[in-house]
């Protein structure tokens, strides 16, 4: 990154070159599959495993081609610094990310500039970006740090275009999800210490009400499971965390 | 496939155009992933008659790989099948039979290296997706968190995402990534040459077992005189290797005929004799931040199962699936959770193929005679070790799924 400015709408001050070197350092530490972010990195996969046959299914393309999402948009809502935006800018979307921190962007712009990719990011919330619709709209765990759930839901079904698809994952409200995600996985560091707030997590019938109260159907969820032998992967069990998808009904 | 000084990115820089090397290209290139494939040496001296006389056995999961990447029907003609192996302690009485029951599937075929070789070269010629670039002499590598790229000693860079070490045993690549690697020496080498003989060869492969090490007799085709021919592997002593080179050839045959007895009846040296020595390396760790290692620089073993190219067909195999499913969810070839998918698929595989291998060679290399009374013991131990054996390596398979798409039917 050389003079890179933050074009959000949201004021924020153009970036000094000292500070380009902090968001240097800040992607790859986000970017490191060891670092603070291991958890996500672990996550991301299986994931895109869901994501990629949502895709399949909802559009009917080949599942063996590489780039589903051509001449398609895309919009990742909390971003971070950009784990899955890229993969969607590789599967073909022209993708825009959104984060309201300002570093998280910044250090996404470094890294997508790095891998040859463009991607159209924004530090903000999803309401200062111009009025565009996406033909997909994620957002992955960030509803449970979401105060207003039901305001943002609505914001993010506003962002949809006619047909498009909407795919959603959060950390169950469940005894095991308190035990293993705020107290366990923060405890050992996988996972930084007040990441989560356990009261503020819902639970799939929660989420269900909320995109129905928001015009949307919402698919059947997909568990995120643990064990030690599979590691991370797509289950039928809920308990930690779960992904689905919306539709406009 | 393209020749020019190609600098343009491509997904993948393959160090080593050899047989492992370019089937992983090819399988690549089956799933739209893209390569640089660099190689030191001349690829017209290496496929030219008479550059080396090595034969490898093809097990039926490596035939499927070909099968399936499309170099089958361009082999087939080539190919011997073995339809039995016969194992034996010293050509005493009580050897042992393995042939598999009708279905069962066959236990592999003989090929000349060099119909591998240009099988491999004239398939990998036909795809865009294969940059090759022969006589690349690599003096400087580089891995960094947006990508790699070898840097070839006039300069040319080749850049991608992920670096594949397929350089052999001793690949520079490993060792400047500090990849360590457990090494036992055998002080072995094994002569290589070929045999013409006058009884057809049965489509048996023969493992005779002497204390100084595996006398193995492979079957091949005939050749276009219709003669009957074989492809020897005869193990001896590091120190005695020069001296069975030297030897002149009347004498070489009739200490073969003699460890042969009369198998194939009588023999004769078609070609030259080679050797190399024998070693079992493996290292633990085959990948580091966008590196992985494919065939004999992640390990080697023993050639007396055979296993020594499927152990690295299978390498090539998981890692152009692995890197295939990840790229259909848009991650790239040198992401780490790929890369960490791979390590633990191939990691048991290669180890528990290896220790086997390994134990036949110390079981078979104590000399004196209550040795070969456990030898011969041990032999139908070994028949009866074998679902032991396939009970843990479906077992190292299962963790990650199953065998790799590619090396099934």
């Amino acid at each position: 990154m050389t003079s890179a400015t933050v074009t959000g709408e949201t004021s924020s001050p153009t970036i000094r070159p000292e500070e380009a070197a902090h968001f240097g350092k800040l992607a790859a530490e986000w970017w490191d599959p060891r670092g603070s972010s291991a958890m996500l990195h672990k996550l991301n996969p299986v994931r895109l495993a869901f994501i990629r046959s949502a895709i399949d299914t909802h559009w009917g393309t080949d599942v063996t081609i590489r780039a589903p999402l051509t001449g398609r948009t895309a919009i990742d809502v909390g971003c971070g610094a950009g784990l899955l935006c890229e993969p969607l800018a590789r599967m073909g979307a022209k993708v825009t990310g959104v984060d309201a921190a300002a570093e998280n962007i910044a250090a996404a712009r470094h890294h997508a500039a790095g891998m040859r990719l463009d991607i159209d990011y924004h530090a903000g919330e999803l309401s200062s970006l111009p009025e565009d619709t996406f033909d997909l709209v994620t957002s992955m765990e960030v509803i449970e740090h979401v105060a207003d759930k039901r305001a943002f839901v609505r914001e993010l079904v506003s962002r949809l275009a006619p047909g498009g698809l909407m795919i959603l994952s959060t950390p169950n409200r469940t005894a095991a999800s308190k035990l293993l995600l705020v107290d366990g996985a923060e405890m050992i560091g996988q996972v930084p210490r007040g990441t989560h707030d356990w009261d503020d997590f819902i639970v799939p019938e929660e989420l269900g009400e909320l995109l129905n109260d928001a015009g949307m159907e919402m698919g059947a969820p997909k568990g995120i499971a643990f064990t030690a032998m599979k590691g991370l992967h797509l289950s039928d069990d809920l308990k930690l965390n779960y992904i689905v998808t919306a539709t406009r009904r | 496939m393209s020749g020019e000084i190609g600098t343009e990115r491509r997904d993948v820089v393959i160090l080593g155009g050899g047989l492992v090397g370019m089937t992983l290209a090819i399988a690549l290139a089956e799933l739209g992933i893209t390569s640089h494939v660099l190689d030191a040496a001349d690829p017209e001296a290496q496929m030219a008659a008479g550059f080396d006389g090595r034969a490898s056995a093809i097990s039926t999961a490596s035939w499927n790989l070909f099968t399936n990447i499309g170099i089958a029907d361009r082999l087939e003609k080539f190919g011997c099948p073995i339809d039995a192996i016969a194992v034996s302690d010293q050509l005493k009485p009580g050897e042992l039979h393995f042939r598999p029951q009708p279905g069962e599937g066959s236990l592999g075929r003989m090929f000349a290296n060099r119909q591998l070789r240009i099988a491999l070269f004239d398939a990998a010629k036909e795809r865009p997706e294969i940059a090759f670039h022969p006589k690349s002499r690599i003096v400087a590598r580089e891995r960094d968190a947006f990508g790699v790229a070898a840097i070839r000693e006039d300069g040319a860079r080749f850049e991608g995402s992920l670096l594949v070490a397929a350089e052999g045993r001793r690949s520079p690549t490993r060792e400047e990534a500090g990849l360590t690697v457990a090494k036992w020496d055998y002080r072995h080498r094994a002569l290589i040459c070929g045999l013409t003989h006058e009884k057809p060869h049965g489509n048996v492969a023969w493992e005779i077992f002497y204390p100084a090490g595996p006398f193995a007799l492979l079957p091949m085709l005939d050749d276009d005189q219709g003669r009957h021919r074989t492809a020897l592997v005869w193990t001896v002593a590091e120190k005695d290797a020069d001296a069975w080179l030297k030897l002149g050839e009347r004498a070489f045959v009739a200490e073969a005929q003699k460890r042969m007895g009369g198998v194939l009846g009588e023999i004769a040296l078609d070609g030259a004799r080679t050797s190399f020595p024998l070693g079992f390396h493996h290292a633990p760790t085959i990948v580091a931040d966008r590196l992985a290692l494919v065939g004999d620089a992640a390990h080697g073993i023993h050639p007396i199962a055979g296993q020594g190219l499927n152990l690295g067909l299978r390498d090539a195999a998981a890692l152009a699936e692995v890197l295939g499913d990840g790229m259909r969810l848009g991650l790239e070839p040198g992401d780490a959770q790929l890369l960490k998918r791979y390590q633990d698929w191939r990691a048991l595989d290669d180890f528990s193929v290896a220790l086997a291998t390994d134990g036949l060679t110390w079981i078979f290399g104590v000399p004196g005679k209550t040795a070969s009374m456990v030898r011969r013991a041990g032999m139908s131990a070994i028949e009866k070790f074998a679902p032991l054996k396939t009970f843990f390596m479906d077992e190292a398979r299962g963790v990650s799924g199953a065998l790799p798409a590619l090396l099934q039917d």
